[in-house]
Protein backbone atom coordinates (compact mmCIF):
# COMPACT_ATOMS: atom_id res chain seq x y z
CA UNK A 1 0.00 0.00 0.00
CA UNK A 2 1.36 3.36 -0.98
CA UNK A 3 1.03 5.96 1.72
CA UNK A 4 0.05 9.39 0.50
CA UNK A 5 2.29 11.34 2.92
CA UNK A 6 1.31 14.60 1.27
CA UNK A 7 -2.31 13.99 2.24
CA UNK A 8 -1.26 12.85 5.72
CA UNK A 9 0.62 16.07 6.47
CA UNK A 10 -1.92 18.37 4.86
CA UNK A 11 -4.80 16.77 6.79
CA UNK A 12 -2.99 16.57 10.15
CA UNK A 13 -3.67 20.13 11.18
CA UNK A 14 -7.36 20.21 10.14
CA UNK A 15 -7.95 17.00 12.12
CA UNK A 16 -5.96 18.20 15.16
CA UNK A 17 -7.73 21.55 14.99
CA UNK A 18 -11.14 19.84 15.00
CA UNK A 19 -9.90 17.94 18.03
CA UNK A 20 -8.80 21.08 19.85
CA UNK A 21 -11.96 23.01 18.99
CA UNK A 22 -14.46 20.14 19.10
CA UNK A 23 -13.36 17.03 20.93
CA UNK A 24 -11.46 18.65 23.82
CA UNK A 25 -14.00 21.38 24.74
CA UNK A 26 -16.83 18.88 24.40
CA UNK A 27 -15.04 16.48 26.73
CA UNK A 28 -14.00 19.15 29.24
CA UNK A 29 -17.41 20.80 29.50
CA UNK A 30 -19.27 17.50 29.68
CA UNK A 31 -16.84 16.16 32.28
CA UNK A 32 -17.16 19.24 34.49
CA UNK A 33 -20.97 19.16 34.35
CA UNK A 34 -20.93 15.39 34.73
CA UNK A 35 -18.88 15.64 37.92
CA UNK A 36 -21.39 18.08 39.41
CA UNK A 37 -24.22 15.68 38.58
CA UNK A 38 -22.17 12.78 39.94
CA UNK A 39 -21.47 14.55 43.24
CA UNK A 40 -25.15 15.35 43.69
CA UNK A 41 -26.15 11.79 42.85
CA UNK A 42 -23.51 10.32 45.15
CA UNK A 43 -24.68 12.53 48.03
CA UNK A 44 -28.29 11.52 47.34
CA UNK A 45 -27.29 7.87 47.57
CA UNK A 46 -25.54 8.24 50.91
CA UNK A 47 -28.04 10.75 52.31
CA UNK A 48 -30.03 8.11 54.16
CA UNK A 49 -33.19 9.52 52.57
CA UNK A 50 -34.97 6.63 50.85
CA UNK A 51 -36.64 8.66 48.11
CA UNK A 52 -33.44 10.48 47.15
CA UNK A 53 -31.35 7.33 47.33
CA UNK A 54 -33.89 5.44 45.21
CA UNK A 55 -34.00 8.15 42.57
CA UNK A 56 -30.20 8.21 42.44
CA UNK A 57 -30.01 4.44 42.09
CA UNK A 58 -32.56 4.47 39.27
CA UNK A 59 -30.64 7.19 37.42
CA UNK A 60 -27.34 5.30 37.67
CA UNK A 61 -29.03 2.10 36.57
CA UNK A 62 -30.61 3.65 33.47
CA UNK A 63 -27.43 5.46 32.41
CA UNK A 64 -25.22 2.43 32.85
CA UNK A 65 -27.74 0.05 31.40
CA UNK A 66 -28.26 1.78 28.06
CA UNK A 67 -25.79 2.52 25.24
CA UNK A 68 -24.37 6.01 25.06
CA UNK A 69 -25.17 6.12 21.35
CA UNK A 70 -28.83 5.43 22.11
CA UNK A 71 -28.89 8.16 24.77
CA UNK A 72 -27.38 10.56 22.24
CA UNK A 73 -29.95 9.66 19.58
CA UNK A 74 -32.88 9.93 22.00
CA UNK A 75 -31.84 13.47 22.86
CA UNK A 76 -30.99 14.69 19.35
CA UNK A 77 -33.33 12.72 17.06
CA UNK A 78 -35.98 11.63 19.57
CA UNK A 79 -36.87 14.73 21.54
CA UNK A 80 -37.88 16.80 18.46
CA UNK A 81 -40.88 14.50 18.04
CA UNK A 82 -42.18 15.71 21.39
CA UNK A 83 -41.49 19.28 20.37
CA UNK A 84 -38.08 19.67 21.98
CA UNK A 85 -35.44 20.57 19.40
CA UNK A 86 -31.90 20.88 20.72
CA UNK A 87 -28.90 21.84 18.60
CA UNK A 88 -26.07 19.33 18.02
CA UNK A 89 -23.60 20.83 20.51
CA UNK A 90 -25.99 21.21 23.46
CA UNK A 91 -27.43 17.76 22.69
CA UNK A 92 -23.97 16.25 22.85
CA UNK A 93 -23.10 18.06 26.06
CA UNK A 94 -26.36 16.97 27.72
CA UNK A 95 -25.90 13.34 26.70
CA UNK A 96 -22.23 13.14 27.70
CA UNK A 97 -22.77 14.97 31.01
CA UNK A 98 -25.60 12.66 31.99
CA UNK A 99 -23.48 9.69 31.01
CA UNK A 100 -20.44 10.80 33.00
CA UNK A 101 -22.77 11.63 35.90
CA UNK A 102 -23.96 8.04 36.03
CA UNK A 103 -20.52 6.47 35.99
CA UNK A 104 -18.68 9.00 38.14
CA UNK A 105 -21.42 8.96 40.80
CA UNK A 106 -20.41 5.44 41.80
CA UNK A 107 -16.74 6.41 41.87
CA UNK A 108 -17.41 9.44 44.06
CA UNK A 109 -19.74 7.53 46.35
CA UNK A 110 -17.11 4.84 46.89
CA UNK A 111 -14.41 7.48 47.46
CA UNK A 112 -16.49 9.25 50.09
CA UNK A 113 -17.21 5.95 51.83
CA UNK A 114 -13.50 5.10 51.76
CA UNK A 115 -12.69 7.99 54.12
CA UNK A 116 -12.62 6.56 57.67
CA UNK A 117 -15.61 7.33 59.91
CA UNK A 118 -13.22 8.88 62.44
CA UNK A 119 -12.67 11.76 60.03
CA UNK A 120 -16.37 12.65 60.17
CA UNK A 121 -16.21 12.45 63.96
CA UNK A 122 -13.10 14.60 64.14
CA UNK A 123 -14.88 17.18 61.99
CA UNK A 124 -17.92 17.10 64.26
CA UNK A 125 -15.84 17.33 67.42
CA UNK A 126 -14.23 20.57 66.26
CA UNK A 127 -17.74 21.91 65.80
CA UNK A 128 -18.34 21.39 62.10
CA UNK A 129 -21.74 20.61 60.64
CA UNK A 130 -22.17 17.66 58.29
CA UNK A 131 -21.98 19.90 55.23
CA UNK A 132 -18.86 21.67 56.42
CA UNK A 133 -17.19 18.38 57.38
CA UNK A 134 -17.98 17.02 53.94
CA UNK A 135 -16.59 20.08 52.21
CA UNK A 136 -13.45 20.68 54.29
CA UNK A 137 -12.51 17.22 55.58
CA UNK A 138 -14.09 14.41 53.58
CA UNK A 139 -14.13 15.57 49.95
CA UNK A 140 -10.46 16.61 49.83
CA UNK A 141 -9.51 13.12 50.97
CA UNK A 142 -12.06 11.45 48.68
CA UNK A 143 -10.70 13.48 45.75
CA UNK A 144 -7.31 11.84 46.03
CA UNK A 145 -8.80 8.36 46.00
CA UNK A 146 -11.02 9.14 43.05
CA UNK A 147 -8.41 10.58 40.67
CA UNK A 148 -7.32 7.30 39.03
CA UNK A 149 -10.84 5.94 38.38
CA UNK A 150 -12.15 9.36 37.32
CA UNK A 151 -9.21 9.71 34.92
CA UNK A 152 -10.38 6.48 33.32
CA UNK A 153 -13.86 7.94 32.97
CA UNK A 154 -12.43 11.08 31.42
CA UNK A 155 -10.26 9.27 28.90
CA UNK A 156 -13.21 7.09 27.89
CA UNK A 157 -15.23 10.25 27.45
CA UNK A 158 -12.62 11.84 25.18
CA UNK A 159 -12.85 8.86 22.88
CA UNK A 160 -16.63 8.55 23.18
CA UNK A 161 -17.05 12.12 21.92
CA UNK A 162 -16.40 10.62 18.46
CA UNK A 163 -20.02 9.46 18.67
CA UNK A 164 -21.04 13.11 18.45
CA UNK A 165 -20.01 12.97 14.79
CA UNK A 166 -23.26 11.04 14.27
CA UNK A 167 -25.34 13.99 15.44
CA UNK A 168 -23.51 16.46 13.22
CA UNK A 169 -21.04 17.90 15.74
CA UNK A 170 -17.82 18.88 13.97
CA UNK A 171 -15.19 17.21 16.06
CA UNK A 172 -12.04 15.25 15.37
CA UNK A 173 -13.57 12.13 13.88
CA UNK A 174 -16.13 13.94 11.74
CA UNK A 175 -13.36 16.03 10.21
CA UNK A 176 -11.41 12.85 9.40
CA UNK A 177 -14.53 11.34 7.85
CA UNK A 178 -15.04 14.40 5.68
CA UNK A 179 -11.48 14.33 4.38
CA UNK A 180 -11.65 10.55 3.86
CA UNK A 181 -14.86 10.81 1.88
CA UNK A 182 -13.38 13.51 -0.28
CA UNK A 183 -10.01 11.79 -0.88
CA UNK A 184 -11.21 8.18 -0.71
CA UNK A 185 -8.15 7.43 1.49
CA UNK A 186 -10.09 5.72 4.32
CA UNK A 187 -7.30 3.67 5.86
CA UNK A 188 -4.92 6.61 6.05
CA UNK A 189 -7.41 9.08 7.47
CA UNK A 190 -8.90 6.77 10.09
CA UNK A 191 -5.46 5.70 11.28
CA UNK A 192 -4.51 9.34 11.40
CA UNK A 193 -7.59 10.08 13.52
CA UNK A 194 -6.65 7.19 15.82
CA UNK A 195 -3.14 8.61 16.17
CA UNK A 196 -4.41 12.06 17.16
CA UNK A 197 -6.80 10.53 19.76
CA UNK A 198 -3.89 8.53 21.13
CA UNK A 199 -1.66 11.59 21.47
CA UNK A 200 -4.48 13.48 23.22
CA UNK A 201 -4.89 10.61 25.68
CA UNK A 202 -1.14 10.45 26.35
CA UNK A 203 -1.15 14.12 27.28
CA UNK A 204 -4.19 13.64 29.52
CA UNK A 205 -2.59 10.66 31.27
CA UNK A 206 0.44 12.75 32.18
CA UNK A 207 -1.99 15.27 33.63
CA UNK A 208 -3.40 12.50 35.78
CA UNK A 209 -0.02 11.60 37.31
CA UNK A 210 0.62 15.27 38.00
CA UNK A 211 -2.73 15.59 39.78
CA UNK A 212 -2.13 12.42 41.78
CA UNK A 213 1.22 13.73 42.97
CA UNK A 214 -0.31 17.05 43.95
CA UNK A 215 -3.21 15.55 45.88
CA UNK A 216 -0.96 12.93 47.45
CA UNK A 217 1.68 15.32 48.76
CA UNK A 218 0.63 14.71 52.38
CA UNK A 219 1.33 11.00 52.12
CA UNK A 220 4.63 10.07 53.75
CA UNK A 221 7.19 8.65 51.36
CA UNK B 1 3.81 24.07 81.41
CA UNK B 2 3.87 27.46 82.99
CA UNK B 3 0.99 28.34 85.26
CA UNK B 4 0.83 31.80 83.73
CA UNK B 5 -0.93 31.05 80.54
CA UNK B 6 -1.05 33.60 77.74
CA UNK B 7 -4.23 32.21 76.29
CA UNK B 8 -7.23 34.31 77.22
CA UNK B 9 -10.15 32.05 78.06
CA UNK B 10 -13.28 32.32 75.98
CA UNK B 11 -15.96 34.19 77.92
CA UNK B 12 -13.99 33.53 81.10
CA UNK B 13 -15.19 29.96 81.20
CA UNK B 14 -12.78 27.52 79.67
CA UNK B 15 -11.46 24.30 81.15
CA UNK B 16 -8.82 25.77 83.44
CA UNK B 17 -8.51 27.13 86.94
CA UNK B 18 -9.35 25.49 90.22
CA UNK B 19 -12.05 27.98 91.06
CA UNK B 20 -14.44 25.13 91.75
CA UNK B 21 -18.01 24.85 90.67
CA UNK B 22 -19.69 22.17 88.69
CA UNK B 23 -18.78 22.09 85.01
CA UNK B 24 -20.81 19.09 83.92
CA UNK B 25 -23.78 17.22 85.29
CA UNK B 26 -25.00 14.04 83.67
CA UNK B 27 -28.00 12.15 84.93
CA UNK B 28 -29.90 9.07 83.89
CA UNK B 29 -27.94 8.56 80.69
CA UNK B 30 -29.20 5.54 78.73
CA UNK B 31 -28.14 4.20 75.37
CA UNK B 32 -28.93 1.06 73.41
CA UNK B 33 -27.49 -0.17 70.13
CA UNK B 34 -30.10 -2.41 68.60
CA UNK B 35 -31.29 -4.60 71.45
CA UNK B 36 -28.04 -4.19 73.35
CA UNK B 37 -28.34 -1.79 76.27
CA UNK B 38 -24.87 -0.28 76.57
CA UNK B 39 -25.64 2.36 79.18
CA UNK B 40 -28.17 1.75 81.94
CA UNK B 41 -28.71 5.06 83.66
CA UNK B 42 -25.36 6.73 84.22
CA UNK B 43 -24.92 9.70 86.56
CA UNK B 44 -21.77 11.79 86.55
CA UNK B 45 -20.66 15.14 87.90
CA UNK B 46 -17.43 16.92 87.07
CA UNK B 47 -16.17 19.98 88.92
CA UNK B 48 -13.90 22.65 87.55
CA UNK B 49 -10.28 21.47 87.51
CA UNK B 50 -11.25 17.89 88.21
CA UNK B 51 -9.79 14.91 86.39
CA UNK B 52 -12.31 12.13 86.16
CA UNK B 53 -11.11 8.81 84.81
CA UNK B 54 -13.45 6.13 83.54
CA UNK B 55 -12.11 2.60 83.83
CA UNK B 56 -13.67 -0.77 83.16
CA UNK B 57 -13.57 -3.80 80.92
CA UNK B 58 -14.15 -3.37 77.20
CA UNK B 59 -17.82 -3.23 76.41
CA UNK B 60 -18.59 -1.65 79.76
CA UNK B 61 -19.88 1.50 78.07
CA UNK B 62 -17.18 3.97 79.14
CA UNK B 63 -16.35 5.14 75.61
CA UNK B 64 -20.05 5.48 74.86
CA UNK B 65 -20.40 7.83 77.84
CA UNK B 66 -17.65 10.01 76.42
CA UNK B 67 -19.18 10.00 72.95
CA UNK B 68 -22.56 10.99 74.36
CA UNK B 69 -20.97 13.99 76.08
CA UNK B 70 -19.55 15.15 72.75
CA UNK B 71 -22.75 14.54 70.82
CA UNK B 72 -21.14 11.80 68.70
CA UNK B 73 -23.79 9.44 70.00
CA UNK B 74 -27.32 10.48 70.83
CA UNK B 75 -28.43 8.92 74.13
CA UNK B 76 -31.92 7.44 74.36
CA UNK B 77 -32.63 9.19 77.65
CA UNK B 78 -31.02 11.33 80.30
CA UNK B 79 -29.78 14.89 80.59
CA UNK B 80 -26.40 16.45 79.97
CA UNK B 81 -25.88 19.91 81.42
CA UNK B 82 -22.86 22.15 80.99
CA UNK B 83 -22.35 25.16 83.19
CA UNK B 84 -23.15 28.28 81.24
CA UNK B 85 -24.05 26.09 78.31
CA UNK B 86 -26.86 23.96 77.13
CA UNK B 87 -28.89 21.52 79.18
CA UNK B 88 -29.96 18.83 76.78
CA UNK B 89 -32.74 16.44 77.77
CA UNK B 90 -32.49 13.39 75.56
CA UNK B 91 -35.86 12.08 76.73
CA UNK B 92 -37.57 14.23 74.12
CA UNK B 93 -36.84 15.27 70.57
CA UNK B 94 -33.26 16.53 70.33
CA UNK B 95 -32.44 19.04 67.62
CA UNK B 96 -29.17 19.02 65.73
CA UNK B 97 -28.58 22.54 67.02
CA UNK B 98 -28.58 21.22 70.59
CA UNK B 99 -25.99 18.58 69.74
CA UNK B 100 -23.83 21.26 68.15
CA UNK B 101 -24.13 23.37 71.30
CA UNK B 102 -23.07 20.36 73.36
CA UNK B 103 -20.03 19.82 71.17
CA UNK B 104 -19.14 23.44 71.59
CA UNK B 105 -18.41 22.91 75.27
CA UNK B 106 -16.09 19.95 75.02
CA UNK B 107 -13.31 18.70 72.77
CA UNK B 108 -12.41 15.12 72.12
CA UNK B 109 -9.01 13.45 71.85
CA UNK B 110 -9.42 10.15 70.02
CA UNK B 111 -7.75 6.80 70.54
CA UNK B 112 -6.62 6.78 66.90
CA UNK B 113 -5.86 10.55 66.87
CA UNK B 114 -8.13 11.14 63.84
CA UNK B 115 -5.95 13.97 62.58
CA UNK B 116 -6.84 15.30 59.15
CA UNK B 117 -4.21 13.65 56.91
CA UNK B 118 -4.53 16.19 54.10
CA UNK B 119 -3.70 19.11 56.37
CA UNK B 120 -0.45 20.14 58.02
CA UNK B 121 -0.10 20.11 61.79
CA UNK B 122 -0.87 23.82 61.95
CA UNK B 123 -3.87 23.53 59.62
CA UNK B 124 -5.24 20.70 61.75
CA UNK B 125 -5.10 22.89 64.83
CA UNK B 126 -6.50 26.12 63.41
CA UNK B 127 -9.26 24.51 61.33
CA UNK B 128 -11.87 24.55 64.11
CA UNK B 129 -11.07 27.96 65.63
CA UNK B 130 -10.89 29.66 62.21
CA UNK B 131 -13.54 27.82 60.19
CA UNK B 132 -16.09 27.21 62.93
CA UNK B 133 -15.45 29.70 65.71
CA UNK B 134 -14.55 32.41 63.18
CA UNK B 135 -11.70 33.74 65.27
CA UNK B 136 -9.02 35.88 63.58
CA UNK B 137 -6.51 33.64 61.87
CA UNK B 138 -3.38 35.51 62.99
CA UNK B 139 -4.41 35.23 66.63
CA UNK B 140 -5.23 31.53 66.31
CA UNK B 141 -1.94 30.75 64.56
CA UNK B 142 -0.01 32.56 67.28
CA UNK B 143 -1.83 30.60 69.96
CA UNK B 144 -1.35 27.31 68.07
CA UNK B 145 2.39 27.90 67.82
CA UNK B 146 2.64 28.49 71.57
CA UNK B 147 0.67 25.34 72.29
CA UNK B 148 2.86 23.35 69.89
CA UNK B 149 6.01 24.68 71.55
CA UNK B 150 4.72 23.71 74.98
CA UNK B 151 3.95 20.20 73.70
CA UNK B 152 7.50 19.88 72.35
CA UNK B 153 6.33 20.11 68.74
CA UNK B 154 7.78 23.51 67.85
CA UNK B 155 9.40 22.49 64.55
CA UNK B 156 6.47 20.39 63.34
CA UNK B 157 3.92 22.98 62.25
CA UNK B 158 4.36 22.34 58.54
CA UNK B 159 4.61 18.56 58.74
CA UNK B 160 1.78 16.30 57.66
CA UNK B 161 0.45 13.81 60.23
CA UNK B 162 1.90 10.85 58.30
CA UNK B 163 5.38 12.27 58.90
CA UNK B 164 4.97 12.15 62.69
CA UNK B 165 5.30 9.36 65.24
CA UNK B 166 2.18 8.14 67.02
CA UNK B 167 3.11 10.04 70.16
CA UNK B 168 3.60 13.24 68.20
CA UNK B 169 0.32 12.74 66.37
CA UNK B 170 -1.53 12.30 69.63
CA UNK B 171 0.04 15.43 71.07
CA UNK B 172 -1.12 17.29 67.96
CA UNK B 173 -4.56 15.80 68.66
CA UNK B 174 -4.39 17.26 72.14
CA UNK B 175 -3.35 20.69 70.84
CA UNK B 176 -6.20 20.57 68.32
CA UNK B 177 -8.59 20.00 71.22
CA UNK B 178 -7.01 22.73 73.39
CA UNK B 179 -7.17 25.28 70.57
CA UNK B 180 -10.97 25.06 70.68
CA UNK B 181 -10.86 26.41 74.27
CA UNK B 182 -13.37 23.90 75.56
CA UNK B 183 -14.84 23.79 79.06
CA UNK B 184 -14.06 20.12 79.20
CA UNK B 185 -11.44 17.91 77.59
CA UNK B 186 -12.49 14.37 76.69
CA UNK B 187 -9.85 11.68 76.20
CA UNK B 188 -10.88 8.35 74.71
CA UNK B 189 -8.10 5.87 75.54
CA UNK B 190 -5.51 8.36 74.28
CA UNK B 191 -2.56 6.00 74.65
CA UNK B 192 -4.11 2.67 73.67
CA UNK B 193 -2.97 2.83 70.05
CA UNK B 194 0.59 3.88 70.88
CA UNK B 195 3.75 1.84 70.95
CA UNK B 196 4.66 1.27 74.61
CA UNK B 197 7.71 3.54 74.51
CA UNK B 198 5.57 6.45 73.29
CA UNK B 199 2.91 6.20 75.99
CA UNK B 200 4.94 8.17 78.51
CA UNK B 201 5.28 11.35 76.49
CA UNK B 202 1.52 11.57 75.92
CA UNK B 203 0.63 10.82 79.54
CA UNK B 204 3.16 13.43 80.68
CA UNK B 205 1.50 16.00 78.43
CA UNK B 206 -1.94 15.14 79.81
CA UNK B 207 -0.65 15.25 83.38
CA UNK B 208 0.74 18.73 82.78
CA UNK B 209 -2.65 19.86 81.51
CA UNK B 210 -4.24 18.43 84.64
CA UNK B 211 -1.77 20.29 86.82
CA UNK B 212 -2.53 23.43 84.91
CA UNK B 213 -6.14 23.05 85.99
CA UNK B 214 -7.89 21.77 82.86
CA UNK B 215 -11.08 19.90 83.57
CA UNK B 216 -11.09 16.50 81.93
CA UNK B 217 -12.81 13.18 81.57
CA UNK B 218 -10.59 10.34 80.41
CA UNK B 219 -11.26 6.76 79.47
CA UNK B 220 -8.07 4.84 80.17
CA UNK B 221 -6.48 1.55 81.06
CA UNK B 222 -3.43 3.28 82.54
CA UNK B 223 -4.11 2.64 86.21
CA UNK B 224 -0.79 4.14 87.33
CA UNK B 225 -1.75 7.35 85.59
CA UNK B 226 -5.22 7.31 87.13
CA UNK B 227 -3.78 6.74 90.57
CA UNK B 228 -1.43 9.69 90.27
CA UNK B 229 -3.50 12.23 88.36
CA UNK B 230 -7.20 11.48 88.74
CA UNK B 231 -9.32 13.30 91.28
CA UNK B 232 -11.99 10.66 90.89
CA UNK B 233 -12.04 7.17 89.39
CA UNK B 234 -15.29 5.74 88.08
CA UNK B 235 -15.37 2.00 87.51
CA UNK B 236 -17.99 0.86 85.00
CA UNK B 237 -19.10 -2.61 84.09
CA UNK B 238 -22.06 -3.78 82.06
CA UNK B 239 -23.38 -0.28 81.45
CA UNK B 240 -23.58 0.78 85.09
CA UNK B 241 -21.26 2.56 87.50
CA UNK B 242 -20.08 -0.12 89.90
CA UNK B 243 -17.90 2.02 92.09
CA UNK B 244 -16.58 5.53 92.20
CA UNK B 245 -14.34 7.53 94.44
CA UNK B 246 -10.84 8.70 95.15
CA UNK B 247 -8.22 6.69 93.23
CA UNK B 248 -6.58 5.56 96.48
CA UNK B 249 -9.82 3.87 97.45
CA UNK B 250 -11.06 2.53 94.11
CA UNK B 251 -7.69 1.34 92.86
CA UNK B 252 -6.07 0.23 96.13
CA UNK B 253 -8.91 -0.81 98.41
CA UNK B 254 -12.01 -1.24 96.28
CA UNK B 255 -15.20 -1.99 98.12
CA UNK B 256 -16.76 -3.95 95.30
CA UNK B 257 -15.61 -7.42 94.35
CA UNK B 258 -15.97 -6.68 90.61
CA UNK B 259 -13.71 -3.64 90.92
CA UNK B 260 -11.16 -5.63 92.86
CA UNK B 261 -11.08 -8.35 90.22
CA UNK B 262 -10.73 -5.85 87.38
CA UNK B 263 -7.92 -3.91 89.03
CA UNK B 264 -6.17 -7.14 89.94
CA UNK B 265 -6.39 -8.41 86.36
CA UNK B 266 -5.00 -5.19 84.95
CA UNK B 267 -2.09 -5.13 87.38
CA UNK B 268 -1.37 -8.87 86.98
CA UNK B 269 -2.14 -9.70 83.35
CA UNK B 270 -0.81 -13.28 83.61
Amino acid sequence: MDVDWGLFWSSLWPITRAGLLGTIPLALISFALGLLIALAVALMRISGNRVLAGAARAYVSVIRGTPLLVQLFVIFYGLPSVGLVIDPWPSAIIAFSLNVGGYAAEVIRASILSVPKGQWEAGHTIGMSRGKTLQRIILPQAARVSVPPLSNTFISLVKDTSLASLILVTELFRKAQEIAAFSQEFMLLYLEAALVYWVFCLVLSSGQSHLERRLGRHVAH
Amino acid sequence: MSPTDPTPPRSGDDGRGASGGRVLTVSGLRKSFGGNQVLKSIDLAVDQGQVLTLIGPSGSGKTTVLRCLNGLEVPDAGTVAFRGGPTVDFGGQVKRRQLMALRDRSAMVFQHYNLFPHMTVLQNIIEGPVQVQKRPKAEVVHEAEELLARMGLAGKRNDYPAQLSGGQQQRVGIVRALALRPSLLLFDEPTSALDPELVGEVLTAIKELAEEGWTMVMVTHELAFAREVASEVVFMDGGVVVERGHPDVVLRNPRQERTRQFVHRLLNPF
